[in-house]
């Protein structure tokens, strides 16, 4: 998929799986008006910096619980990890389980009450208050940069999938898509996303969720599917969650079990769900601090529902797709040189083989909401990171408020301008979705080594926190590079074996296992230093660490709530489903 | 929150839904009647009869409690 230049991508004629009846043209173009709709009546709503970049502060735990999880269902999540669990079968499950819930668990409980008392507007906002300015500098122009190129990733495969579906043109979908997505973010901000994204939840579910209930019933139950997977793959295992991970020589990812649990479920996954700004803003900006745990702990929840339509519509792929229609997903770059189907079609195959017309005008539906909250989500983030931690600190302190919420109103659209160019540039990688693991690995998990060090330590320094996050950043760009250099040359799409060996621990390790092991080194890197310098340098008197640090921050009385709204039980109970599901599917 | 939106999310939520379920409903029933060309895998299932049925139950539903106004 990614391995053409766009000028080659825009000459490959349109291949189209389906043809939308009249009723399907028509639920989508009703989509695009009711979205459009949203963002010019909530204009009016949004007249202060408040109201624009964090929606008020005034989201009930629901509707931020939503929001969180809906930023997050992107095209990258449907689409990439279907064709991951078609790649790698249960494996593609462990992103939804040890790969998210621990982490937000923790940003629930344990760092959400320093976010949300400091009264921050982002992430970075957070970084200037316990380390100085060149911190939040470096942490606000990485995450814009990092923001447009994930915002580019997700048109481009937004684009490609309705090109595949529908033989539409890809620039149409690109910038119908992306134009929309400007519009109603510049009109409302964080208000008019958040909106968006609740509704684009419903969409996504209630649109995706007929392919797993008709394939399983198709496949004759799931231990028939898991049968059917095992017996059409011998000598390898798809359908476990750990039993595989003993070796790298184990299962299709050639990963250890070691790498899942620290790689992945410790420095990929805290990094992204506790730092990413993206989806910090969401919960942020609710009500109150209880609000905001709560709805932290609905989209952990949420989240664990997911391998529901993402995961089983990768296993239906292998156990339906070849025996019943003959197909067999191939490597983006085979596909192309034979013309057969790549893994990253895998969703829209099952939904042309199960959808028929209105329901794949709804699964279509769902597939654009689902690309369009993602965009929606790293645009509004984009708009509240350049303006509060780029813009006013570096280039101009002393505007009226009016002055900054047109500024957010302008690079929403800036922002997606430059996405869209991304978009046409962000073709080199062998999937989608190891695209942006990159990106996380180089900005966002040493940025959680910064925080956590931050709110938990007293004795972390400034200049301990912008050296640690500055090595974290550069210790993953040289990883980076070194696995990518083939002798004599370097190549971003292709593995040394030899490289891959010390930074993944084995030979026969993926790209997604790399990714994996290069999150936790980079983390490591991120957090030895900053121990380090702050041996030698001068902390911050604990007066200036007030409501910024655990132990100096007093958390605030509330109320009386009943039983039911405490987070900390339906934190364990979430807990508890997750060792359970472990368990289950062993 | 929504107390302070005269149009609640939710009901921009029912309506949507709604409309969609009424839509899918309709085709599905004159699939019964006309069977498209191409038919898709486990198409006697008539999924889009239940499933619009389905949309416009929780749209309705959705409707009728967050109604502006009410």
């Amino acid at each position: 998929m990614i391995s053409y230049p766009p000028l080659a991508l825009a000459a490959v004629p349109p291949s189209r799986l389906l043809s939308l009846s009249f009723i399907d043209v028509l639920i989508i173009v009703i989509y695009f008006v009711v979205v459009l709709a949203i963002g010019f009546y909530l204009k009016k709503y949004t007249s202060t910096g408040e109201d624009f970049f964090m929606a008020g502060r005034k989201m009930t735990a629901w509707i931020a619980g939503l929001s969180f999880i809906s930023a997050n269902l992107s095209s990258l999540e449907t689409m990439g990890w279907s064709a991951m669990s078609y790649q790698y079968g249960m494996l593609g499950a462990h992103a939804y389980l040890i790969g998210a819930i621990p982490a937000i668990l923790f940003l629930a409980v344990v760092m959400m009450p320093f976010y949300y008392i400091c009264r921050t507007h982002s992430v970075p906002g957070y970084l200037k208050l316990r380390y100085g300015e060149p911190s939040r500098a470096l942490a606000g122009i990485s995450f814009t940069f990092m923001t447009v190129l994930v915002c580019g990733v997700n048109m481009f495969a937004m684009a490609k999938v309705m090109q595949i579906i529908l033989g539409w043109n890809i620039h149409f979908s690109i910038w119908v898509s992306s134009v929309t997505v400007a519009i109603y973010v510049a009109l409302g901000g964080l208000l008019s996303a958040v909106f968006n994204e609740v509704l684009q939840f419903f969409l996504i579910w209630l649109g995706s969720l007929l392919i797993p209930v008709l394939g399983i019933i198709e496949a004759g139950g799931w231990r028939n599917m898991m049968a059917s997977i095992n017996a059409q793959h011998p000598g390898q295992n798809f359908t476990s969650l750990w039993a595989n991970l003993g070796s790298a020589a184990d299962n299709p990812m050639g990963m250890h079990w070691t790498g899942m649990v620290f790689g992945l479920g410790l420095a990929i996954s805290f990094g992204y769900w506790c730092t990413d700004f993206l989806q910090v803003q969401r919960v942020m900006a609710a009500r109150n601090l209880r609000a905001a745990q709560n709805g932290t702990i609905i989209g952990a929840a949420l989240k664990m529902m997911v391998p529901l339509i993402v995961t089983i519509p990768g296993l239906l792929g292998l156990a339906v797709l070849t025996q019943k229609s003959g197909i067999t997903l191939v490597p983006e770059s085979v596909a192309q040189a034979t013309g057969g189907h790549s893994y990253n079609e895998v969703l829209p195959l099952m939904m042309a083989r199960y959808l028929g017309p209105g329901l794949l005008g709804l699964g279509v539906t769902s597939m654009i909401a689902g690309f369009m909250s993602g965009m929606a989500g790293n645009v509004s983030a984009f708009a509240t990171v350049w303006t509060y931690d780029v813009y006013r600190p570096l280039l101009n302190k002393t505007a009226g408020d009016s002055h900054y919420v047109s500024m957010g109103r302008w690079c929403s659209i800036f922002g997606v301008f430059i996405a869209i160019a991304t978009a046409y540039a962000a073709m080199l990688f062998s999937n989608i979705l190891v695209y942006l693991q990159v990106l996380v690995m180089f900005f966002i998990v040493p940025l959680f080594g910064t925080v956590v060090l931050g709110m938990l330590w007293k004795r972390a320094t400034p200049a301990a926190g912008f050296w640690g996050f500055l090595s974290g950043i550069l210790s993953s760009i040289t990883m980076f590079i070194y696995v990518h250099t083939l002798p004599g040359s370097f190549d971003a799409s292709a593995l040394n074996p030899e490289h891959v060996r010390y930074i993944a621990l084995s030979p026969l390790a993926k790209d997604m296992a790399v990714n994996m092991f290069g999150g936790l080194w980079s983390l490591l890197v991120c957090v030895l230093v900053t121990v380090a310098v702050s041996l030698f340098t001068r902390p911050k008197p604990d007066s200036e660490l007030a409501n910024l640090v655990y132990g100096l921050t007093p958390l605030p009385r509330e109320g009386p709530s009943v039983w039911y709204e405490n987070p900390k039980i339906w934190a364990a109970v979430v807990a508890v489903v997750l060792v359970a599901v472990n368990i289950i599917f062993w | 929150m929504d107390k302070e939106f005269r149009i609640p999310i939710w009901f921009f939520i029912g309506a949507l839904l709604g409309i969609y379920g009424l839509l899918i409903l309709c085709s599905g029933l004159y699939g019964l009647v006309h069977p498209p060309e191409r038919q898709v895998a486990l198409s006697y299932l008539h999924a889009d009869i239940w499933w619009g049925v389905l949309l416009l139950v929780i749209g309705i539903v959705y409707v009728r409690k967050f109604r502006p106004n009410r």
